[in-house]
């Protein structure tokens, strides 16, 4: 057993936990954050993305006790209390989500691009940049409209 | 229409807990003193189980108990079941192999269960998953339908020694050879309708757990169905009565067929957390669901048409072979038959039909319904057929199917449907004008000049869903009735809960169902509550597929919703002190015929409890119906899609530059999300055409079995797409709706295919048309160019 610490959504967490354990794994059975997703086991899907100071990570395929002492953002620690996150706000009022499955991961995506690409993204960028994230349900052409529009209003949002 | 009525696009109540990460699946679900499974799968694709030793893994760490297929046999758990009956020409029977939960003397396909290691972790039932040794004789294996059906081939099941599963057919077979035997032209084609897997993005999952007090079990399974499971597992597998199993599918991440099937797992984790006194969990990789989840589609198909004067449609002949894997799943018999040939006829008035369908068992992983189920291989069939009929004949593809439309309704077809109502031609002008068919031509001569080849295809599809009246059904050989049934509860102060049969795993019934009971008791969209998926709650239900929760799920709640009405309205006349006959009920008020007494709707409910102002003896107090629909026929929901794409010759790599979808599907509750729902059907459609297919080696070893193998569609592989709709209201169900779940995955793999063929100026390309195929296909049509 390994001892691991590391701060996740804003509180400082730590346990003693099997060497093998993935950072998903952390999160879900030890921490009950059951918002991170595990849609498949070869990085593909993108359901598992979280945030690893500050950057898109698949939480599937990190060692937990490789992310020891960064802060970890989950889709639980996205809204600031009832405030919704102006990504999730947008993934909402258009349609974004069927399922809701590949939805956390999505949208964690959604912000990164957005930190990456700035505010203005055009249709192919978003979809050029949601080559790491699978969605069954939506087509994704409700999924491209959200995140255009979302990008929009975090430029009038604090970041993240 | 109002903000939050029938026909608004209302945002959907259930997403703040989806994009919080609130949501609540099946693998969200611990119990106390949970123990997980993990299931050691066969490695070969047909074998003999010689011998099975545990000794070894049973000493591993943290195991507690290792379960094999004679621990199933001993405890006399009943086999899986396949719930519809398909008769053979002859009118006998036909043959399913027996499917133990797990694997008994034999195992039939890669992935098949062996046995479960439960454990106090999951890495530590996996670890020992590694010390059982398993002594198999390998057997002969036959992946594919030719393989499976050639001379001598190893049977599969005993009771099919030559892996046929049954030979059925439908329509009038001299009827269909005056036809041909008539015709200025026959068109020919073969078809392959690739296999799929359905690959919903929430692996399944399931938490058996046993209560000794109450010697009842609970499960938690990812179900589009859950009391469909729970009358499998009661009636026919035997884990327990009815009232001593509840089956709870909670929030379920998709489904598209593949989640409506009575599977080994959850059997497995229900039976053994009574065995082992723990709850037992477990959760599908991606792997495992590549393998044993029920796949879609394969079917290979020979498809004649015979024309007459003028492009009409004289007849049709169709023989289809149907791979059905190794082991009958729930309702597979249905989907190659049934579910297929009575759509055979399209939109088109085709005087005769006949079609032949044989079934195979392979050493393959079991195929069911997916999206669509026999609905997208018969128009596949058909609307493939159509764009070469209109080739040959050097007709416009629009214009051929114009003169073969149904134009009047009812409208019988030759293979059993009774179409009711529609407009083709509608759903076809409108589509051309948004797609702007008329500037193809310029559009095509400008991708010419950058050395691209642009091509323009059509599809005009129609699906039979609001499956199904169940006395019609039954004599087709279902073993359950089809109807909904749905409960509305009105609560003192007036806020509904309706619970419902129906299951919601993405079709967002908290707010379409609740847009129809707001708008009919004109009560606020927050006072209404949708209960679904819990066996405890709601008494019976026979779930979601075939598009059916709109006009067979919503049906039973407005017919529920007339009964509270009534009742209603004789509350209100002692409330309101007049006569039952003189109350009218309209925008959530109770008034009295001429004059200007009136009672809100809470007023009412509350005083249905109190019970003050009726006698109690003579009209019960309280308000609560409940209603079961069986629909009186399928609905019909159609439409037009085209699709028009760009090749590069150089690379054969295709980029769809714009889609139209124009589809009548009724009456509409939601628009966004009936959008939302043809959006997503026609990415799983695209996806058949070009990316997707299930690939098995001759042993019989899936060779696609991740995401890193099996081509899912991505946002960069899809367009934007155009969607408009046309309505004629469906007249067998009180809402008017049709269904529209699956409609964009049945309408789009043939738009796809006809648009390629039409690009390369040839027909020879199969599913899914990858790059290499293309770039195959565009560079014998360039050298065929260059040779004339």
């Amino acid at each position: 057993m390994t001892k691991v610490s590391m701060t996740v959504n804003g509180k400082a967490v730590s346990a003693e936990i099997e060497p093998r354990t993935l950072l998903v794994q952390f999160l879900r059975d030890h921490l009950r954050l059951t918002g991170t997703h595990v849609g498949c086991d070869t990085s593909q899907c993108g359901a598992c993305m979280v945030h690893v100071d500050g950057r898109a990570v698949k939480s599937c395929t990190t060692l937990a006790v490789t992310v020891d002492g960064s802060h970890v953002t989950t889709i639980e620690g996205l809204a600031k209390g009832d405030k919704l996150h102006p990504m999730q706000e947008a993934f909402r009022e258009h349609h974004g989500l069927q399922c809701g499955f590949c939805t956390p991961g999505m949208i964690m995506s959604a912000v990164d691009i957005v930190n990456r690409k700035g505010h203005n993204l055009d249709e192919a960028t978003i979809r050029h940049e949601l080559e790491g994230n699978i969605c069954r349900c939506t087509g994704y052409h409700n999924i491209v409209k959200a995140i255009a529009d979302g990008a929009k209003h975090m430029a009038s949002t604090p970041a993240e | 229409m109002t903000a939050t009525g029938i026909g608004a696009p209302v945002r959907r109540k259930e997403d703040f807990r989806f994009i919080t990460g609130k949501g609540r699946y099946v693998d969200d679900i611990n119990r106390p003193g949970q123990a997980y499974a993990y299931f050691l799968r066969s490695p070969h694709a047909h074998a003999t189980i010689n011998k099975i030793d545990t000794s070894a893994a049973l000493k591993e760490p943290g195991v507690v108990a290792i379960l094999t297929g004679d621990d199933v046999a001993a405890d006399k758990v009943g086999g899986l079941i396949c719930g519809w009956m398909i008769h053979n020409k002859d009118g006998s029977p036909m043959k399913g192999g027996a499917h133990p939960a797990l694997a008994h003397g034999k195992v039939r396909y890669v992935g098949d269960h062996v046995a479960v290691v439960i454990a106090e972790t999951l890495a530590q039932a996996r670890d020992a998953s590694e010390k059982i040794e398993v002594d198999y004789g390998v057997l002969p294996a036959a992946a594919s339908i030719e393989s499976a059906r050639k001379a001598g081939a190893a049977a599969i099941h005993d009771v099919a020694p030559d892996n046929q599963v049954y030979d059925w057919h439908i329509g009038d077979k001299a009827a269909a050879d005056a036809a041909f035997a008539q015709a200025k032209h026959v068109t020919k084609l073969d078809i392959v309708n690739n296999r799929l897997v359905p690959n919903p993005m929430e692996p399944r999952a399931a938490v058996g757990d046993y209560d000794m007090g109450s010697d009842s079990f609970t499960l938690y399974t990812t179900s589009q169905n859950p009391h469909v499971a729970r009358l499998v597992l009661s009636a026919f597998i035997g884990i327990a009565p009815e009232n001593k199993l509840r089956v709870i599918a909670p929030d379920v991440g998709g489904g598209f067929g593949s989640k409506i099937f009575i599977y080994a797992e959850e059997t497995i984790c229900v039976w053994a957390a009574k065995k082992v006194g723990r709850p037992v969990k477990w959760t599908s990789d991606r792997t495992e669901a590549f393998l044993s989840d029920a796949h879609g589609r394969d079917h290979v198909t020979h498809a004649e048409m015979a024309l007459g004067d003028n492009g009409k449609i004289l007849g049709l002949r169709v023989k289809t072979r149907a791979n059905m894997g190794a082991y009958l799943s729930t309702f597979a018999s249905s989907v190659p038959t049934y579910l297929y040939a009575p759509l055979l006829s399209g939109q088109y008035n085709i005087p005769a039909i006949y079609a032949e369908v044989e079934a195979v068992y392979t050493n393959t992983a079991p195929v069911d319904a997916y999206r669509g189920a026999g609905r997208p291989e018969a128009t596949f069939v058909i609307e493939r057929l159509a764009e070469v009929a209109a080739r040959e004949l050097h007709m416009d593809p629009a214009e051929f199917r114009r003169r073969n439309f149904v134009t009047q309704f009812p409208h019988q077809t030759p293979v059993i449907m009774a179409y009711d109502a529609g407009d083709y031609d509608a759903s076809l002008t409108l589509a051309q004008k948004m797609h702007d068919t008329a500037g193809f031509l310029a559009r095509k001569a400008a991708s010419a000049a950058n050395g691209k080849l642009r091509g323009i295809g059509y599809s005009a599809y129609i699906e039979a869903c609001g499956i199904a009246p169940s006395a019609a059904v039954g004599s087709l050989g279902a073993g359950v009735g089809l109807w909904e049934s749905a409960e509305v509860r009105v609560n003192p102060v007036g806020t509904v809960e309706i619970l419902t049969g129906s299951h919601s795993h993405g079709q967002g019934h908290e707010t379409t169902f609740a847009q129809l009971v707001s708008s009919r008791l004109g009560i606020p969209l927050e006072n209404v509550s949708i209960v679904h998926g819990d066996t405890d709650k709601v008494q019976m239900g026979m779930g979601t597929y075939g598009s059916r929760s709109g006009a067979v799920g919503m049906s039973a709640i407005v017919k529920a919703l007339d009964k509270i009405e009534a009742k209603a309205k004789k509350v209100a006349a002692h409330v309101l002190e007049a006569a039952e006959g003189d109350i009218e009920f309209k925008d959530g008020k109770f008034t009295v015929k001429g004059t200007d007494k009136s009672a809100d709707f809470g007023t009412v409910a509350l005083n249905a409890y109190i019970a003050h102002k009726f006698n109690g003896q003579e009209l019960e107090p309280g308000l609560k119906e409940s209603a079961f629909w069986d629909p009186t026929n399928f609905t019909f929901p159609a439409g037009v899609h085209i699709c028009e794409l760009e090749i590069d010759p150089a690379t054969g790599v295709i980029k769809i530059d714009r889609w139209t979808a124009v589809d009548d599907f009724g009456n509409v509750i939601n628009p966004m999300i009936v959008e939302g729902q043809v959006h997503g059907g026609i990415a799983q459609g695209v996806g058949q055409a070009l990316l997707e297919g299930a690939v098995y080696d001759e042993s019989g070893q899936l060779l696609t079995a991740s995401f890193m193998d099996y081509t899912m569609p991505r946002a960069d592989d899809l367009p934007s797409y155009n969607v408009g709709m046309t309505v004629t209201p469906c007249p067998s169900n009180p809402l008017g709706i049709k269904g529209c779940g699956e409609a964009g995955a049945i309408a789009s793999p043939p738009a796809v295919i006809n648009a390629i063929t039409n690009a390369l100026g040839h027909e020879n390309i199969t599913m899914p048309a990858t790059p290499e195929k293309v770039w195959r296909a565009a560079q014998s049509a360039v050298r065929k160019q260059a040779a004339e």
